[in-house]
C-alpha cells in the first residue's frame, strides 16, 4: 500500500500528554479524541490536517503515558503514517496493535520539513519526498510485528488465535 | 551467554530455557491490570476479539483511580463501563471508591503481585512492581484486552542497563532523588526498550517505598521495566502483604549488559526536575529562586506511608506559605488510615494543607489541583510535560516529598535541611 500526504513536523520527545491531553480522556470516541489531537503544542493541526497526511517527528515519539487514545487520536485525525527517529516503547506497540502505520527512519526524520509532500510505500519501507525529490529507506519491521500488521492489528490476531 | 534477571523471568513464563535480547516471545501472565481511563477501551476491544470470558477472574485487576470519585458526567459514564464489566466477569480484584487506591500503591499492598511473577498493566507506571523482583510493564488497552482474553502478551526481550548502587543516602534523600538523578544522567530515552536492573550493596540501604518509587519512574527513562533483586526487605514485605508463593530469580554472573552505571548514593543531593521534561534535573543547590503556587504530595510515585511521614516531619508545627495551595493525597485507604492513626493527618491540617481521598487527579491534570496560566507547582508526581497539570502556560517541578513539603512552607522551591535545622 502506498500513501501520500502533506507533512506535519514535530520535534524530540513528543509526549502522549500533548498528543491527547488527559483532560479529554473522559471519552473514548476516536473522532472526539481527534478533535483535540496535538492542541497543546499546535492549535492549527486539527483544522489543517487532511486525510492521508503524514506526521514526522524526531526521537522518542509518544513518550509518557500508556494511553492508546494517543495513536487512536492521530489515526482518527486522518494521519496515514508516522515517521520518527525512534518511538517510546508503549506507543510503538500501541500503534501496531490499533493499526496506525509507523516507520523508523533517521534520515527521513532529519530531512523532511513541515509542508513537504511525501509518499510512503509500506511494502518496502520506501519514503519519497516529492517536494525535495529525495528518497529515504525506513527500517524493516521485525517478522513478528509483520504478523500483527498482516492480521490488521492485534484484535484480529487474537481473534484468529481464539478460534483455533 | 547468561541472562539478566528480567530475561530469566521472561524465559520461565514463555516456557523457554533461554531467551536473548531482541527475540520476540509470547509469555504467560500472572496479572493483567487496567484503570478507569484504559479499561473502557480494552473492554471494547475485548468484545471485538470475540472473547466472552476473561482468562482468570483472580488475575485481572481493575482499579478506578484516575478520575474517581467520578469527577464529571463523562468520567461517570466511563467508570460505569468498568463497573458493569467487573460484575459481568465476576472480577475478584475490582477496586472502586472506598476500597480503591492509586493502583501501583494498592496492588503490592494487597499482595496481588510477588517476586518472580509477570504483570502487564494498561498504565505506564505498571513498572513499579519491579521493586518486588517481579517483571511488570506498561502496555496499551488493546494489549490489556488480549491479556484478559488469552492470559498472554507479546514482547520483545529487552537488553539491560545495570545500575550498580553503592553507599548510603543522606538525610532527606529518598528513592525519588535517586531516580530523578538517574533520569537526569541518561535522559528520557536513555533506557529506551531496556530493562533497568538495580543492584549492588546500596540496594539494602533503600526501603521498599524507596524501591517502589525508583522502579515506578523507569518509564520516564524510556525503560521497559525497572527491577530490584529480592532481599530480606522484599521477603519481609511480601510476607506481610501476600499469601502468594514467590520465586526468586537472579541475574547470571555472566549476564550481558549494554551499559553499567555506578551510582554512589552517599553523594546524591535533593533533586528537582524542571519543566518540561523529567530529564531537566538540577540539584537543590542549583535551583535558584522559584516561587510556587501549589505543592502536591502524593501519586503512584510518592503517596506511600514513608512519603507521608517525611512530609509530616517537615510540616509538624509549621504553616504552609499563604500563597501555596498544599494538597496531600495518601495513595490508598490503608495509608490514609495510617495517616490518621499516626497523627500525620492532624499535622497536615494544622499546617494548612488539604488532604484528599486517594486519586491520580492532579498528576495528569484531571482534577483536584489544576494549574492556571503562569502558575507553578512543586509536585512529587512523575511527569512535567507541557500542560500536564493544567494550563499549557503552567509549570510542574518534580521532587521528593521532603522537598515538596519544605517548598510548601517556604513559598518557593526549598531544601528540606534549610527548613528543619
Amino acid at each position: 500500500m502506498i500513501v501520500q500526504g502533506k507533512v506535519f513536523k514535530y520535534g524530540n520527545d513528543i509526549d502522549t500528554d500533548v498528543i491527547i491531553p488527559a483532560r479529554y480522556l473522559n471519552v473514548t470516541d476516536p473522532k472526539d479524541l481527534a478533535s483535540h489531537c496535538m492542541e497543546d503544542i499546535d492549535k492549527n493541526f486539527i483544522n489543517e490536517v487532511k486525510d492521508g497526511d503524514i506526521m514526522v517527528a524526531l526521537k522518542n515519539f509518544g513518550c509518557g503515558s500508556s494511553r492508546e487514545h494517543a495513536p487512536i487520536a492521530i489515526k482518527a485525525a486522518g494521519i496515514s503514517c508516522v515517521i520518527a527517529k525512534s518511538y517510546a516503547r508503549i506507543f510503538y506497540r500501541n500503534a501496531f496493535n490499533i493499526g496506525l502505520p509507523i516507520l523508523e527512519c533517521e534520515e527521513a526524520a532529519d530531512k523532511i520539513q513541515a509542508g513537504d509532500e511525501v509518499t510512503v510505500d509500506f511494502k518496502n519501507g520506501t519514503i519519497k519526498n516529492i517536494t525535495k525529490n529525495e528518497t529515504y529507506q525506513a527500517e524493516p519491521f521485525p517478522e513478528f510485528i509483520e504478523q500483527i500488521i498482516n492480521a490488521d492489528g492485534l484484535v484480529n490476531y487474537v481473534k484468529n488465535k481464539l478460534k483455533k | 551467554m547468561g541472562m539478566t534477571m528480567t530475561q530469566k523471568i521472561l524465559a520461565a513464563h514463555a516456557g523457554l530455557n533461554e531467551v536473548k535480547a531482541g527475540q520476540f516471545i509470547e509469555m504467560n501472565l500472572d496479572l493483567v491490570l487496567g484503570n478507569d481511563i484504559t479499561a473502557p477501551v480494552a473492554i471494547k476491544e475485548f468484545k471485538k476479539m470475540g472473547a466472552d470470558k476473561i482468562y482468570h477472574k483472580d488475575k485481572v485487576v481493575i482499579v478506578l483511580d484516575h478520575f474517581v470519585p467520578n469527577k464529571d458526567i463523562k468520567s461517570a459514564q466511563q467508570c460505569k463501563i468498568s463497573r458493569e464489566f467487573a460484575k459481568e466477569q465476576e472480577i475478584t480484584n475490582f477496586f472502586d471508591v472506598g476500597q480503591m487506591g492509586i493502583e501501583h500503591a494498592l496492588i503490592p499492598e494487597k499482595g496481588l503481585i510477588v517476586a518472580g511473577e509477570t504483570c502487564i498493566g494498561a498504565d505506564s507506571h505498571t513498572c513499579t512492581y519491579g521493586a518486588l523482583g517481579a517483571f511488570s510493564t506498561g502496555i496499551g488497552s488493546t494489549d490489556m484486552a488480549a491479556g484478559m482474553a488469552t492470559g498472554q502478551v507479546w514482547l520483545k526481550v529487552p537488553s539491560a542497563i545495570k545500575f550498580n548502587l553503592t553507599g548510603k543516602p543522606n538525610k532527606w534523600i529518598s528513592g525519588k532523588d535517586v531516580i530523578l538523578h538517574i533520569i537526569g544522567k541518561i535522559g528520557v530515552d536513555g533506557a529506551l526498550y531496556k530493562s533497568m536492573e538495580f543492584t549492588g550493596e546500596g540496594v539494602k540501604e533503600l526501603s521498599m517505598d524507596d524501591r517502589f518509587s525508583i522502579a515506578n519512574m523507569a518509564i520516564e527513562a524510556g525503560g521497559k521495566n525497572g527491577i530490584f533483586p529480592v532481599d530480606e526487605k522484599t521477603i519481609e514485605y511480601m510476607k506481610e502483604h501476600s499469601a502468594k508463593n514467590y520465586t526468586i530469580f537472579e541475574a547470571d554472573e555472566d549476564a550481558e549488559y549494554d551499559q553499567v552505571i555506578d551510582i554512589d548514593l552517599s553523594t546524591l543531593k535533593s533533586t528537582v526536575s524542571f519543566p518540561h521534561l523529567p530529564e531537566n534535573t538540577r540539584s537543590i543547590d542549583n535551583v535558584g529562586e522559584i516561587k510556587i503556587h501549589q505543592a502536591v504530595i502524593g501519586s503512584c510515585t510518592n503517596g506511600r506511608i514513608e512519603d507521608m511521614r517525611v512530609a509530616a516531619e517537615i510540616l509538624k508545627g509549621r504553616k504552609v506559605h499563604p500563597d501555596v495551595r498544599t494538597i496531600i493525597i495518601p495513595a490508598t485507604q490503608s495509608i490514609y488510615k495510617q495517616c490518621l492513626t499516626e497523627g500525620l493527618a492532624e499535622i497536615f491540617i494544622d499546617a494548612g494543607a488539604a488532604i484528599s481521598t486517594p486519586t491520580c487527579g492532579p498528576c495528569l491534570g484531571g482534577y483536584m489541583g489544576i494549574l492556571a496560566d503562569g502558575e507553578r507547582s512543586i509536585s512529587t508526581t512523575n511527569r512535567n510535560f507541557v500542560g500536564r497539570m493544567g494550563h499549557t502556560g503552567s509549570e510542574v517541578y518534580l521532587a521528593s516529598p521532603a522537598v515538596a513539603a519544605a517548598s510548601a512552607i517556604a513559598g518557593k522551591i526549598a531544601d528540606p535541611s534549610d527548613i528543619v535545622k
